[in-house]
């Protein structure tokens, strides 16, 4: 098992070396095909990983070698193959399989393909190394690495000035999060004394009325930790206040956006919480803090999506919100509900991500849908996929994001948390808003009459088999991953998850969500019913609705444009003062005060004494005899005074 | 190895070499200044061999000083010629003969004027640097410390840009101030202690009143060297100013010599005013940390750019010698040999494309990766190792100097942690305005990428960056137990009142147990 787990891990990143290095020399077509064929074969070995040990419920622990160890900071190189782990790999090589070949086709005729093929390689290789890390700072390792991936990928096109932008941006925002990271890291070993997972987890009950002194004031030092770790969790998994790089990197192909930015990355901080579920059990308030935090991301993310025109970012922003909902089961401790959602997640995202994908390249790189309508007709195929992605998106029966929607709203329905039904209003109306927005996109996108010019519209043909084949295969897990794993995942009896999620006895809320009252178990039905039935009334049947409403409510419409003005404040609370602090400090600090007064100053008070010394030497008798006249009036005078 | 002085021979050998290129002082002729420079890089090349071999007899298990080397040196003032290595030294060592090489290889074309001059302003430093990091006279670590700044002012000044003799000569004058009011207190203790022996110096408990002003006469030599703010001006002026190998060398070796002394001196020495001051160093360091980011942030020209970087690096350093906690002083260490090499490398970066086009203007430049490849992935390695990327060394000593100074102090800590965010700001934007984008300025359509002599410089400096990231072991076990020295000598003394501190550490050892 130990050859096979690090086949999987490592073989993305051999296939990047070969691409990286020597792609350039043999050709687009070597490096496609070497990282295509090492890709599948991480996948089918994951997928075998996961069939032989994934119903065990054991934790395999393989050691490599020291990393850092100093005193009784004790790091190593390791995989942990567990259950979750193994769910992780599973979802991160299939996708990332299915990337791969998608690129060949879209990224057809690019001049950078190697680079693009290894970085996508490289990509899959530090997100398998951060969802099988023993330990926190080995994670940290994968999380910053998927970071740089998704850095060079958002800024791939680095001739375009907005690209490298969002990529600075993503960066960025990233780190903001990362500092809780590393500060929780911190705080756990001084808590625990180690990094490692298991030892951690072991120690947790001993620990669970520690207090931490953290600037200067008292903590519960295990809500501490999590909430710390949240706020790196927040960043990677876009929630609000660090959502806005998300949007912005969607300047990246969209095969990136698909692999990256929809179903593995950004749902690495949903893996890295539920990872720390034995923390969070002893941490109510935090994971209260989580379900606020992500129910207010989904709702706020949903609102967005309604009013924006790129096809890309709007759905863009509704894996915003579906990250929302992950982490409102997270915080509400329905744990396997969250890796349930991230699992159908994963495949009806990448659905419409390179169904998005599809459509662009059919319309020669446009992506306003305001500009697109009526073409259904000649790309079929892609309007298929679409409606699959959508229906498994709004949680239409028996599609995947059913089941997995409508068991994320049950646990907030039977929570004891008191923020439960508060989480259950908000999942509710994003709900309604999510199926509205998918519909809005595939009604302006597809049908009524056609809003682009003649050269797109003779231009435009469906997708090559190369970029068709991956959709399938995803669709396919759109229909039927969620009725699968249902039973596997959150069914009421299933011991699936073993030792890798830690759920206290009273806050088991999933045999309470599984004997709701009927209304509850198809709200999520009705609401996405009526989300649609909204989008169909404002886009198909009353066309001019839209912009008598968007005119009528014009503040709502331009705030929700605007995109709740998170960028624009950003801008002037953080980003232009650090930027004038830094010239000013740069110019007035360095160069006036302490230059000034330190060195230069010395040097021209030296120079200033020496002149003036100079200058009493003027060579004239007079003025010396002068001179001593004053010197003997004043000695005379002193030795007076003295005596 | 007994029988041979092997540290000494590793000292002078470079003034060896100088030596044997003097013969063609003054000279103008090609072939003469060819001679000098493959004189000049095969003795550094021995000298590192050397270097090497010390790293292989050196045994990690002890904090007893290894390979030593003493005799009288002025019998009647009872001053020796006494060298030796330790954990803490013996990496500063094997950093300084691994860039001195290096900037031998990326001065080769470079430097065009007075060649043998230059060689030996080199090998003549080296000396110095070796000898400063090995000495355990304080006259004669006086000696050398004071030494290294001539042939880095002639460096500066002669080879330097337009602006060279404002720079050189405050750099010269700035660190000279600070090293005067060392020389003070080293008078002193030579008199407290008797001799100027400084193991014997080491062990001597001096006055906590005396201690105070003692360690303010170091802390104003090392303040300036290493540089902490707001003693730093002097350094990205005198960056600008040099030519690329000294950049190299300022940043990568000289600037240690500041953290070196307060780890080797201050530390164990004056534990009572090392513990006062701590507060303070906190706070400048804290500062240092956002205040050159910042500043950083501003900048218009790539060498001040990195030079205010390495301000912010220091800062890092700085808090993690005064946690003197073992993560954070080992973590001090790494982080200086790590920056070492990696500001040595961004510097080396800006060579390279300032010997194509001659200007340090980001503004000039953009785009650079059309006709660059090669170069953009070794510039992106060193900009992520200077964001301080997991996987490069970069991080390992970041993370330890904030694990160490978390202990003591959460405030220090968590403000120094925004210097992720800032330094990451400053390095991807300067990356983003010279790599990336569209080729505007003409004079860049026909830069070459690297050539094979500008790939050999950068290797070994990709190499270390990247195994130092994965797997820092040798050099944390290297260094282990000479820090623990130091922190036992400074608790010693300090008696652990503190009970806060201890109570983690018991819990912590309790734990260790536990599991094992």
């Amino acid at each position: 098992m130990n050859i096979l787990a690090f086949c999987v891990v490592f073989l993305p990143l051999i296939s990047f070396f070969f691409a990286g290095i020597i792609g350039e020399k043999l050709g687009d077509r070597f490096s496609q095909w070497v990282t295509c064929s090492f890709m599948g074969l991480s996948m089918i070995f994951a997928v075998f990983l996961f069939f032989k040990m994934g119903f065990q419920r054991e934790t395999l622990l393989i050691f490599l070698f020291n990393w850092i160890h100093v005193e009784f900071l004790e790091v190593s190189w390791g995989l942990q193959i567990d259950s979750l782990s193994l769910v992780m790999m599973g979802v991160v090589t299939c996708v990332s399989f299915t990337v791969h070949v998608y690129s060949i086709g879209y990224m057809r005729g690019d001049p950078g393909i190697p680079r693009f093929m290894s970085y996508l390689s490289l990509f899959t290789f530090f997100m398998l190394v951060l969802v099988t890390a023993p330990n926190l700072l080995q994670m940290f390792f994968g999380w910053e690495g998927v970071g740089l991936c998704s850095y060079l990928l958002i800024g791939y096109w680095y001739d375009r000035e907005a690209a490298n932008a969002a990529a600075i941006k993503a960066f960025l925002v990233n780190r903001m999060g990362d500092i809780g990271f590393v500060l929780g890291i911190l705080t756990v070993f001084i808590i625990f004394g180690t990094v490692d997972f298991g030892a951690i987890f072991e120690f947790v009950e001993e620990h669970q009325n520690d207090t931490f002194v953290f600037l200067s004031m008292p903590f519960h030092s295990l809500t501490l930790i999590t909430i710390l770790l949240f706020i790196g969790a927040m960043g990677k998994s876009a929630q609000i206040g660090l959502h806005t790089w998300l949007p912005d990197a969607m300047e990246g192909p969209t095969p990136v956006s698909a692999l990256i930015h929809a179903a593995t990355m950004v749902t690495a901080g949903v893996f890295m919480v539920v990872r720390m579920s034995p923390l969070l059990e002893y941490a109510p308030l935090a994971r209260e803090f989580i379900t606020m935090v992500g129910a207010a991301t989904a709702l706020m993310a949903a609102t967005i999506a309604c009013v924006q025109n790129d096809i890309k970012r709007i759905i863009a922003y509704s894996t915003c919100s579906q990250l929302g909902y992950m982490f409102m089961a997270v915080g509400l401790s329905g744990y396997s509900a969250s890796m349930f959602h991230l699992t159908t997640h994963a495949f009806f995202k990448a659905l419409l991500f390179l169904g998005a994908g599809s459509v662009i390249h059919a319309m020669s790189d446009e992506q306003n849908i305001q500009k697109m309508g009526g073409i259904w007709k000649f790309i079929p195929v892609t309007y298929i996929i679409m409606w699959i992605g959508s229906l498994a998106l709004a949680g239409i029966p028996f599609f995947a994001g059913f089941y997995s929607k409508d068991i994320i709203l049950e646990i907030n329905w039977v929570s004891q948390l008191s923020i439960g039904k508060v989480a259950f209003v908000f999942g509710l109306a994003a709900a309604i808003l999510t199926a509205f927005y998918s519909w809005r996109l595939i009604l302006l996108t597809f049908h009524g009459k056609s809003r682009a010019d003649e050269a797109v519209m003779s231009h435009i043909h469906e997708s090559p088999l190369v970029m068709l084949f991956p959709l399938f295969v995803l669709a396919i897990g759109s229909i039927f991953s969620g009725y699968l794993l249902y039973d596997l995942f959150v069914g009421e009896k299933s011991l699936f998850w073993g030792p890798a999620i830690f759920v206290l006895p009273k806050d088991n809320v999933l045999h309470a969500a599984h004997h709701v009252n009927g209304w509850i178990h198809w709200s999520p039905t009705l609401a996405a019913s009526l989300g649609m039935a909204l989008a169909y009334i404002l886009y198909h049947f009353m066309k001019t609705w839209p912009e008598r409403l968007s005119t009528y409510f014009k503040r709502v419409y331009v705030f929700l444009l605007k995109k709740w003005y998170f960028d624009e404040v950003y801008d002037r609370l953080f980003v232009n003062p650090s930027l004038k602090l830094g010239k000013l400090l740069w110019e007035e600090g360095d160069k006036e005060i302490i230059d000034g007064l330190g060195p230069n100053g010395f040097a021209s008070l030296s120079l200033a004494g020496g002149r003036l010394l100079c200058a009493l030497q003027t060579g004239y008798v007079y003025h010396y005899a002068f001179a001593m006249i004053i010197g003997l009036v004043l000695m005379i005078s002193w030795y007076y005074w003295l005596y | 190895m007994d029988v041979l002085p092997l540290l000494s021979i590793t000292i002078f050998l470079p003034l060896l070499g100088a030596i044997a290129i003097s013969s063609s002082w003054g000279s103008l002729n090609d072939a003469q200044a060819n001679n000098a420079r493959w004189v000049a890089l095969w003795t550094s090349l021995v000298t590192l061999g050397m270097s090497l071999i010390l790293l292989w007899y050196y045994k990690p298990a002890t904090s007893d000083f290894q390979f030593e080397d003493k005799f009288h040196w002025m019998p009647v003032l009872n001053v020796s010629y006494h060298v030796g290595l330790d954990g803490i030294s013996l990496p500063f060592v094997l950093l300084s003969t691994l860039l001195i090489p290096i900037c031998i290889v990326a001065s080769w074309s470079s430097i065009k004027k007075r060649v043998p001059e230059y060689m030996i302003a080199f090998l003549v430093l080296e000396t110095m640097l070796l000898g400063m990091f090995s000495a355990l006279d304080f006259i004669l670590f006086y000696f050398f410390f004071e030494g290294v700044l001539i042939p880095m002012f002639l460096i500066i000044g002669i080879w330097g840009g337009d602006n060279r003799m404002y720079a050189a000569y405050k750099f010269f004058l700035y660190t000279l101030l600070g090293s005067v009011l060392m020389l003070l207190a080293i008078i002193y203790i030579y008199f407290e202690v008797g001799g100027s022996d400084i193991p014997l110096a080491l062990t001597t408990p001096f006055d906590p009143k005396v201690q105070i002003w003692l360690w303010l006469a170091f802390f104003a030599s090392f303040a300036v060297k290493i540089p902490m703010w707001p003693f730093h001006t002097w350094l990205p002026d005198a960056h600008v100013e040099a030519p690329t190998a000294g950049s190299v060398i300022l940043a990568g070796i000289l600037l240690k010599m500041g953290g070196y002394g307060f780890i080797r001196l201050s530390i164990p020495m004056f534990p009572e005013a090392s513990s006062t001051f701590t507060p303070l160093m906190f706070t400048l360091s804290v500062i240092a940390i956002i205040y050159t980011s910042l500043v950083a942030l501003a900048q218009k020209d790539m060498k001040k750019l990195i030079a205010y970087s390495s301000v912010a690096h220091m800062g890092f350093v700085t808090l993690g010698i005064f946690s003197v906690d073992p993560q954070g002083l080992q973590g001090a260490v790494m982080q200086m040999v790590s920056h070492g090499l990696i500001s040595a490398a961004l510097f080396l970066c800006v060579g390279v494309v300032y010997d194509r086009i001659h200007s340090r203007e980001i503004a000039d430049y953009g785009g650079l990766v059309h006709r660059m490849p090669r170069y953009a992935v070794v510039f992106m390695v060193f900009i992520l190792a200077s964001v301080g990327l997991p996987g490069t060394s970069g991080f390992v000593g970041e993370f330890l100097v904030l694990l160490g100074t978390y202990k003591v102090n959460t405030w220090a800590s968590t403000l120094a942690s925004l210097g992720m965010v800032l330094g990451a700001a400053y390095a991807l934007w300067l990356y983003r305005r010279v790599i990336f984008g569209i080729m505007i300025n003409p004079k860049l359509k026909t830069v070459l990428d690297l050539n094979w002599r500008e790939a050999v410089v950068f290797t070994p400096l990709v190499a270390g960056t990247l195994i130092l990231g994965i797997y820092p072991m040798p050099l944390l076990t290297m260094m282990e137990a000479s820090v623990a020295n130091v922190i036992d000598q400074f608790h010693i003394v300090l008696d652990p009142e503190d009970g806060l501190i201890d109570q983690a550490k018991s819990l912590q050892m309790a734990l260790h147990l536990k599991r094992n």
